[in-house]
């Protein structure tokens, strides 16, 4: 059966979408896809054959035009029909619950074993964050795990908790989603096989920028995980005595960023919004919006509502220079 | 009649549902543990089911004097638990600071046996308009079955706050 | 008993136009008020399809800017409510209050002025809705309407995540239309238990009366548990509770578990009345009866009793146990069985008869391809794990739009062409319904069979904008074409309504040579229904008649 869907996802499996749920690439999305297709499987032979009845009842009962003008003989039912046609949606309903039932105890709460990460997923309104609490990071939008090798596994669990409205976690090649909703931790586990960069999105309506909370995970080889997790355990870079990149700290210092923003080792440590210390360690900003460059900084900062709007980061209508300067800080940030 | 009770036990259902679910779960405040048994309004309420009861047979008798006396204390009974509901309540505000906001037993507490409270109040304004027709005379033999029809109301308000009182003052504390 | 066709004379003076609303009004006859539930919900209609193309327009590429998110997010919102309690809803009333009466031989529904009222409070919950466009006064200042989805969960309802006070409308509108709902099913059961005519056992009760009869009892059950949720709101959020505060302890999946008690038995309180328009049809287009009519009335009571049971089929993701997620998979498979029944059952009706092709067939035969299409989609959902995939993406809207409009609106396009003659006095034109029937399937499948594809490539739903690079702009795009093709449809249908109406031919009482009561008085029928009682002996008293030699008591 295995082999089979290996083969299947390799026929179906369109480099095209990075988000297929028939291309996975981590256990629990793959027992999905084989249950998949024998659901597939049963529902479209249904479909098949009844579909043709009605089509032929259709075709060869329609009235003609050489139509005596008689009604038909009336047949008000039949026992044994009636008892087959009950029997027979019945078994395959009994055989599609109890595949379903395997599958669903197969998946959900397994312990972790010995070689897991685990990892502190928070929902917020419109961001990620992601705490490792054995590894000592803490970071946002981008999830980091470690590749798993199906001969000795070294899954990644999530915590899954949200900080205010419902969210939901959704990486189509890696599982199923599971939600984030206050004050009802859930838990999910993914174990890619092969290393990359997975997309997803928030799956829960959350509120006006939920189209925006994107996910990204990036699986890496062991080595590449170790030293991702070296550089982002290490407190914020100083910045250097240029002018412009300390003045934008003190800036940043003294306007209201850091009630909402951490930077590690500075006397920045809000938790309404993400996480800044390895800033430029990122790909994007806003949970996927923009490339993390330069000028898109520039503009996130000067007003968040021209990339996201309805966001809830505030515009602190700095002037030009004090833009510059804060911008050239945040980029000092590796 | 019964499809109206069938639809308002419904609502209820689901309010005692939620008083359930709920047990144990405020984070802070007041619990249940503060409140009193109202027996004697519960007494009353419940003997009001027997008192309309009466009315209704002296009515399809054809004893309009008997029938108009037993509403009279039915509604009197019903009142008296209104009463007994709304100084329960002043205590809890008041002496003991539990209000709908403070916590969520005071939360579903409230709504809980305020939504039946209000079901009681429809019932008594029901019972005292045909008691005012009674007054002058309009209701007789032939309207019995109508007046039935209202006591099954009557009826079902208190089964449902003999539900309420079990979860509420029996298994909620 | 006699079948006539009368075009009854013109005896009055004109009334004057303010005396014919006047009537319209105060009516409390179920032909009038089950015409203004029609008119009012075809409105709604009109207004949701509106709600449907921008959004549709927004999609049709990545990274659109046709509207901000805030409009996109009141957008859908106000569609799914819209659609559901102030089209759907009012559709499947005036159908069942027009219709019942008239099928069981009575002269009214057994309480009319409670019917009236329940009417107006519906037309009202639709408006107060509405209101909220102007008089929202939400954070956003954009028009206000409420965009916390149909499913309003919390604890995005609360005035925490919702200031202003759209989600109030939201939530008062429902309210009230709710009320209206359980005074209309009141009246339906005890017109069904208390209001037959002589010799009509519940045996013999049309199909389309026993379906109208398990949909209101539905109501009963389901509508009441959004009532509490809405009162628990509504406390929440003017009184400081906390029944759905999740800082304080309470719980966001309580809210869901509240909603989906209603929400999945309300799906069947729509589709169940489609059932009983197919029931009716397609005997009468096939010449035959309708094929085990016992079996058909077990099953629909026992869809009835099942769907109370499998309303957290949609909070699969929410992180139920294992044995919680598998309990509600057993339950859904077990729907699919009776239901899976009916639509056998309907195919035994056409197998062996004389199939007629108008328009009311057409869309009935549409009807039983897409049913049974949209019912195995349900069964793909129904398998928790691949629902952990499929589940608020477009797969989903797919299948739910599967079943809502090409199950359910196309079974009541069939009710519109069969009972128009009845109701107008005329005959609609058929020309023109078939142009609606291909415009609108075309449209129909176009939007939605597409829309599957981009569910399985990962694309959630409630988004207003998303990414390309993810394999969903070709989809999309096909998915907005199609809804032209839909709208010219609906164009099509209102105009051969409009036309047909004065233009069209006239129809006499039984233009389709049918079987059921409704066709033996005049078309339209008086204000009295029926000018004498009628008698049956079986479940089909107008074969009985057309048919002394072979009537169908003789084999009930």
């Amino acid at each position: 059966m295995s082999t089979l869907s290996t083969a299947i996802s390799h026929l179906l499996h369109r480099p095209s979408s990075p988000t297929d749920i028939f291309a996975p690439v981590s256990t629990p999305a793959k027992s999905i896809f084989d249950l998949s297709l024998f659901v597939l499987g049963i529902t479209g032979g249904i479909f098949v054959i009844v579909a043709a009845l009605l089509a032929y009842s259709a075709i060869r009962f329609r009235k003609r035009k050489s139509d005596n003008g008689g009604e038909p003989a009336q047949v008000y039912g039949s026992l044994q029909v009636e008892l087959a046609w009950t029997l027979t949606p019945v078994l395959i309903s009994v055989v599609l619950f109890l595949a379903t039932a395997r599958v669903i105890f197969q998946t959900q709460h397994p312990t972790p074993p010995p070689g897991a990460i685990e990892v502190t997923v928070i929902g917020h309104q419109f961001w990620w964050e992601y705490r490792y609490p054995g590894l000592k990071v803490v970071t946002a939008n981008e999830l980091h795990v470690p590749v798993s090798d199906p001969a000795h596994p070294t899954p990644t669990f999530l915590n899954l908790y949200s900080a205010d409205t419902d969210h939901s976690w959704w990486v189509p090649r890696l599982a199923g989603k599971t939600d984030l909703i206050p004050n009802h931790p859930n838990s999910m586990w993914i174990d890619p096989h092969e290393t990359g960069l997975y997309l997803g999105q928030c799956a829960q309506y959350c509120g006006t920028q939920h189209a925006k909370m994107l996910l990204r995970v990036y699986v890496q080889s062991p080595e590449d995980f170790a030293s991702w997790v070296q550089e982002q355990r290490q407190t914020a870079q100083t910045a250097p005595s240029d002018g412009t990149a300390s003045e934008g700290r003190k800036i940043f210092e003294s306007v209201a960023c850091i009630n909402c923003h951490t930077v590690a080792g500075t006397p920045a440590n809000g938790r309404f919004g993400p996480d800044l210390t390895h800033l430029m360690s990122r790909e994007t900003i806003a949970s996927g919006v923009a490339l993390n460059t330069r000028e898109n900084l520039r503009r996130w900062i000067e007003n968040p509502n021209t990339l996201k709007p309805g966001c809830l980061m505030p515009s602190m209508g700095l002037n030009n220079q004090q833009l510059d300067a804060v911008t050239a800080y945040l980029v000092s940030l590796r | 009649m019964y499809c109206l009770i069938a639809a308002e036990a419904a609502i209820f259902v689901i309010l005692i549902v939620a008083y359930l679910f709920y047990i144990g779960k405020s984070l802070s405040g007041p619990t249940p543990a503060i409140l009193h048994v109202p027996v004697l309004f519960t007494v009353c309420l419940l003997s009001s089911s027997l008192t309309i009861h009466a009315a209704v047979k002296a009515l399809s008798r054809g004893n309009d004097r008997a029938f108009g006396f037993w509403l009279l204390v039915t509604i009197v009974l019903g009142a008296i638990f209104l009463v007994g509901t709304a100084f329960e309540w002043r205590h809890l505000i008041h002496d003991e600071g539990l209000t709908i906001q403070t916590n969520l037993f005071g939360t579903t507490y409230y709504t809980l046996v305020g939504l039946h409270a209000f079901h009681v109040t429809v019932g008594l304004l029901a019972l005292a308009a045909v008691s005012i027709f009674g007054f002058f005379g309009r209701v007789g033999k032939a309207d019995a079955p109508r007046v039935d029809v209202l006591s099954l109301y009557w009826h079902f308000v208190d089964v449902v706050w003999v539900v309420v009182f079990t979860v509420v003052y029996g298994i909620g504390r | 008993m006699s079948i006539i066709s009368v075009n009854l004379p013109r005896t009055q003076p004109a009334i004057p136009i303010v005396d014919k609303l006047h009537q319209w009004v105060i009516t409390v006859d179920h032909k009038r008020l089950g015409l203004m539930y029609i008119f009012y919900a075809l409105s709604f209609l009109v207004f949701g399809g509106i709600e449907a193309t921008i959004m549709r327009i927004q999609l049709i590429r990545p990274h659109n800017d046709f509207v901000s998110p805030q409009v996109f997010n009141q957008m859908f919102t106000m569609h799914g409510t819209t659609m559901i309690f102030f089209a759907a809803m009012p559709l499947v009333f005036g159908f069942a209050n027009y219709l019942v009466p008239l099928m069981i031989g009575a002269r009214d529904m057994a309480f009319p002025r409670l019917n009236a009222f329940s009417f107006w409070l519906t037309a009202l919950g639709g408006i107060l809705l509405y209101f909220s466009v102007i008089g929202g006064y939400g954070l956003y200042g954009a028009g206000n309407a409420p965009d916390v989805g149909w499913f309003a969960y919390a604890p995005l309802t609360a005035r925490t995540f919702s200031p202003g006070h759209s989600t109030d409308f939201w939530t008062l509108s429902l309210l009230v239309s709710g009320f209206g709902s359980i005074g209309t099913a009141i009246n339906i059961i005890a017109t069904v238990l208390c209001m037959r005519c002589p010799g009509m056992t519940l045996g013999r009760m049309p199909l389309l009366v026993w379906l109208n009869l398990t949909m209101a009892g539905l109501v009963i059950l389901a509508v009441s548990p959004l009532t509490a949720a809405q009162i628990m709101l509504l406390v929440d959020r003017y009184l400081g509770g906390h029944f759905f505060d999740t800082q304080a302890g309470g719980s966001a999946v309580v809210w869901m578990h509240f909603f989906w008690v209603f929400g999945h038995p309300e799906v069947y309180v729509l589709v169940i009345p489609a059932f009983a328009f197919v029931s009716e049809i397609i005997p009468v287009f096939s010449r035959k009866a309708i094929f085990g009519y016992p079996v058909m009335v077990a099953a629909t009571v026992a869809i009835g009793f099942i769907s109370v049971s499998v309303w957290a089929h949609h909070m699969f993701t929410v992180g139920m146990t294992s044995f919680g997620n598998t309990f509600f998979v057993l339950s859904t498979m077990a729907i699919a069985v009776p239901t899976g029944i009916k639509i056998f059952n309907w195919l035994a009706t056409m197998w062996g008869g004389k199939i007629h092709f108008r328009a009311p067939m057409l869309f009935c035969l549409a009807f039983l391809f897409q049913f049974l299409t949209a019912g195995l989609t349900g069964i793909m959902l129904s398998s928790a794990p691949f629902n952990w995939q499929l589940s608020n993406s477009y797969f989903v809207v797919a299948h739910f739009h599967y079943v809502i409009v090409g199950a359910i609106l196309f079974a009541l396009f069939g009710a519109f062409y069969y009972w128009f003659p009845k109701a107008s006095g005329r005959m609609y034109s058929e020309r023109l319904a078939k142009l609606h029937f291909w415009l609108f399937i075309i449209g129909f499948h176009l939007t939605f069979d597409f829309m599957h594809v981009p569910g399985i490539l990962g694309m959630p739903r409630r988004i207003y904008t998303y990414e390309p690079g993810r394999g969903w702009d070709a989809w999309n795009l096909i998915v907005t074409i199609g809804v032209l093709f839909q709208a010219a449809g609906i164009l099509a249908f209102v105009g051969n309504l409009l036309w047909s109406y004065f233009q069209g031919k006239t129809a006499g009482s039984d233009p389709w040579d049918a079987w059921t009561l409704e066709w033996s008085t005049h078309s339209p029928p008086p204000e009295y229904n029926f000018e004498t009682v009628p008698v049956v002996k079986s479940r089909r008293p107008l074969w009985d008649i057309k048919h002394p030699e072979d009537p169908d008591w003789k084999y009930e």
